[in-house]
């Protein structure tokens, strides 16, 4: 019945771990081939391989598990899902009815533990009732903001018999969020940006969960108006890297004009965005001068943070169409002037050059690791995704994104671990395709057992660790607010990563000197299998630009500035 | 704006200050809120306000239609006005939530609670509080020699004030409900 279920949602794959209460439904599995299964070999791997793939098509990730440690291994993503707000349908067996709450063994609360992490949950204690909750996960995890449910199974509902009831004949919840926008609203915005000397679009992950659609009307609107465009993190390829208006990314390590852009702008239209503490800095000094705009499915994510004047609750995809209708029906107007000047002080911003580095001929910088990948990848059909720390930083501030769902990265809960589940997700999602991990050393440690994940499946995914044998932003933090005293902060007894990728039966290369990088690229990007690809990079390397924690937009660091005593106390206690 | 500023020194706000109970007026609410009675919604609602660090003064649950397996959850909540607006929205999007209204703003409203007093007393102090449960309607429910349990009803005030009046006469235990609370008029 289960698996019935899920082909009727037009599920094809699942990411997996068996154990004893799952065991009807693995034996489902087994005796029904229409549904792909993907064995991991860790729940968090099961977890980060289904927000790939969802990231990757927009569809659904589905996540089968047993309970007790089966549910709990797999919170950590559970929640990475929740924060960055990926549809996940995640099934947990649970103990048989009639043995909750004895402490049986492998029994956990699952449906409590999870609570707080997933959209919504539920414990189905009825067979009859296991179809229709199924088909309602589906529709809760998918409609408004997106995210991951849960549903707990307990083994004899498993194995009892039931009614089948299909997705359309499942009785809808009334969970049904609002997806067009006020029209009132939405033309008080547009009268705004009619006569907007400094706008900006200021673009989240939101455009990309909205759908293609959201990201067509967006590039449409930002070409029209000639407005300049940036975007958060999870945004990232919504509108094109190679745009004539893009600014490249903003927040705590964007890029100078984004931000500089943002705190000096009059009107700030952000779509699908939440103000995140990564993005505001100091939250008194904000944006200061701007009227702002803020399209969100989610009503409570406007004025959670940042007081706006122009609230528009739907779904950007709607939004964005009236908005486009509207401003074309009162006649296309922009401030031609105003942008003319505005335009004029972001190319100044712009020549300042932020993300100069001093490059080497000795030691490979890793920010030239990634220019050179980036140069070398770019016509590929190509997905990245990260782990977490200063490589995920310099991934996006130097590799270019030009088409939503190819950047898949662990942005709310900044997940170590992330990103070699994700890439395996992605590549079980897109198997033609180039998919590149750039992970760092100690991130990559976090989840490597899933190296045999990829060599069952034979999913050729590149995972390009800057290896600087340090826990890299760890070490900056601690070098710019803890008076250089690296605690704990570096690499020690790592592996031989070539042996490591040989023993898991891929393919290992080591690169140290500059003048081999572009052949270790290709020797990745063309040899047909999972690689690890050990890049050896300066070690002391701080990224920039950062905002330091509790700063304003306007008080960035660039890498050649003295960086001593720049962050004060109050910031220091920030994370 | 185009000259590079690299800021020393400290700084005095952060996005952490967000919640500063100084920061604004704190008011108090008293939100209504219509759920699907399903297991586990109240344990859900509950752990929203502890999980982003909200008050509950008072809450209050019970199923008010049994065919559609409908709950009214009541809350009375402290907040500064940006605090309260989120604690709704945050409410508005649960999946198992119809309804929140919040009966301070759609006023006018009536709220009432019900509290029980156990009184110990003997001799003059035994008179005085039954001339008093007599002035705050209370009723007794169960009496002997030496003690009462005293009944009341009305808005919390009322509640407190019997309550501080019961103290050094001898109260030893109270029990209350918590507030119930509908809108005035026809709708
Ligand atoms: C699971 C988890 N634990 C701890 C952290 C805190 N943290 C953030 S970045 C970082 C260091 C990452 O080091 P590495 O993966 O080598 O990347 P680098 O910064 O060197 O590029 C740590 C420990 C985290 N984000 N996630």
């Amino acid at each position: 019945m289960v698996v019935q279920a899920l082909k009727d949602q037009g599920v094809d794959v699942v990411f997996g771990y068996p154990g004893g209460a799952v065991l009807p439904i693995y034996d489902e599995i087994f005796q029904d081939q229409g549904i792909k299964h993907i064995l991991v070999r860790h729940e968090q791997g099961a977890a980060h391989a289904a927000e790939g793939y969802a990231r990757s098509t927009g569809k659904p990730g589905v996540v089968l598990v047993t309970s007790g440690p089966g549910a709990t291994n797999a919170v950590t993503g559970i929640t990475d899902a929740l924060m960055d707000s990926i549809p996940m349908v995640v099934l947990s067996g649970q103990v048989p009815t009639f043995m909750i709450g004895s402490d049986a063994f492998q029994e956990a609360d699952t449906v409590g533990i999870t609570r707080p992490c997933t959209k919504h949950n539920w414990l189905v204690k009825d067979t009859d009732a296991l179809a229709g909750t199924i088909h309602e996960a589906f529709h809760v995890a998918t409609s408004g903001r997106p995210g991951p449910v849960l549903v707990d199974i307990p083994k004899d509902v498993q194995f009892a018999s039931g009614t089948y009831v299909e997705p359309r004949e499942a009785p809808q919840g009334h969970y049904n969020p609002r997806v067009k926008g006020d029209i009132e609203m939405i033309t008080e915005m547009v009268a705004a940006m009619e006569t907007a000397e400094r706008p900006i679009f200021y673009t989240g992950g939101g455009v990309i969960n909205s759908g293609n659609v959201a990201s067509q009307l967006l590039r449409e609107f930002v070409e029209a108006t000639g407005f300049p465009i940036t975007s958060t993190l999870m945004g990232l390829g919504a509108y094109p890297a190679s745009g004539k208006h893009w600014l490249g990314m903003l927040g705590m390590h964007g890029l100078y004009e984004a931000n500089m852009a943002m705190h000096g702008c009059d009107l700030m239209i952000n779509v699908g965005a939440r103000f995140d503490d990564r993005i505001t800095g100091r939250i008194a000094d904000f944006s200061p001068h701007s009227a702002k705009a803020h399209i969100d499915i989610d009503p409570s994510s406007i004025n959670k943070v940042i007081h706006v004047d122009y609230p528009i609750i739907g779904d950007v995809g709607h939004v964005l169409e009236d908005a486009l209708r509207i401003w074309k029906a009162r006649g296309r107007k922009v401030n031609k002037e105003g942008l003319a000047k505005w335009w004029a002080q972001i190319e100044e911003w712009q020549a300042i050059n932020c993300l100069t580095f001093k490059n080497s001929d000795q030691i490979i910088k890793p920010q030239h690791a990634l220019q050179r990948l980036e140069a070398l990848t770019k016509g590929h059909d190509r997905y990245i995704c990260t782990e977490v720390g200063q490589h995920q930083m310099w991934a996006a501030q130097f590799l270019g994104f030009e088409d939503p769902h190819r950047w898949m990265t662990s942005g709310g809960l900044g997940t170590m671990g992330y990103g070699l589940p994700a890439s395996i997700g992605v590549q079980v999602a897109h198997p033609e395709s180039l998919v590149i991990n750039v992970a760092g050393d100690a991130s990559f440690l976090m989840n490597l057992q899933e190296l045999g994940t990829a060599s069952q499946y034979d999913l050729p995914v590149k995972q390009f660790i800057m290896n600087n044998e340090r826990l890299g932003m760890v070490r900056q933090w601690q070098e710019l607010l803890h008076g250089e005293r690296y605690s704990h902060s570096w690499s020690e007894a790592l592996p031989d990563f070539v042996k490591l990728a040989e023993a898991f039966g891929g393919k290992g290369i080591q690169v140290s000197d500059p003048a081999d990088l572009d052949d270790a690229i290709m020797e990745m990007i063309r040899y047909d299998g999972p690689v690890i690809m050990d890049c050896l990079v300066e070690k002391h390397e701080n990224c920039f630009p950062m905002i330091p924690s509790g700063e304003p937009h306007n008080s960035m660091l660039l890498g050649d500035a003295s960086t001593q005593d720049a962050i004060g106390t109050t910031g220091a206690v920030l994370v | 704006m185009s000259a590079l500023k690299i800021k020393k020194g400290s700084s005095k706000h952060s996005a952490y200050d967000l919640r500063n109970p100084n920061a604004e007026i704190i008011e108090t609410h008293t939100l209504a809120v219509v759920v699907d009675n399903e297991a586990g919604v109240l344990a859900r609602v509950i752990g929203l306000f502890s999980g982003r660090g909200y008050n509950i003064e008072s809450l209050t649950v019970a199923e008010v239609d049994h065919t559609g397996h409908r709950s009214r959850i009541t809350i009375v909540t402290t907040g500064t006005p940006q605090v309260i607006e989120q604690i709704k929205a945050q409410l508005g999007r649960m999946v198992p939530v119809h309804r929140v209204q919040d009966l301070t703003v759609e006023g006018p409203s009536v709220e009432r609670e019900l509290a029980l007093f156990k009184v110990s007393a003997t001799g003059e102090k035994r008179l005085e509080a039954l001339r008093l449960a007599d002035i705050f309607r209370a009723n007794v429910v169960d009496s002997t020699l030496e003690s009462f349990v005293f009944s009341v009803a009305g808005a919390t005030e009322k509640i407190e004030a019997f309550a501080d009046l019961m103290r050094p006469l001898g109260l030893i235990e109270t029990a209350r409900t918590g507030v119930a609370a509908l809108t005035r008029g026809p709708e």
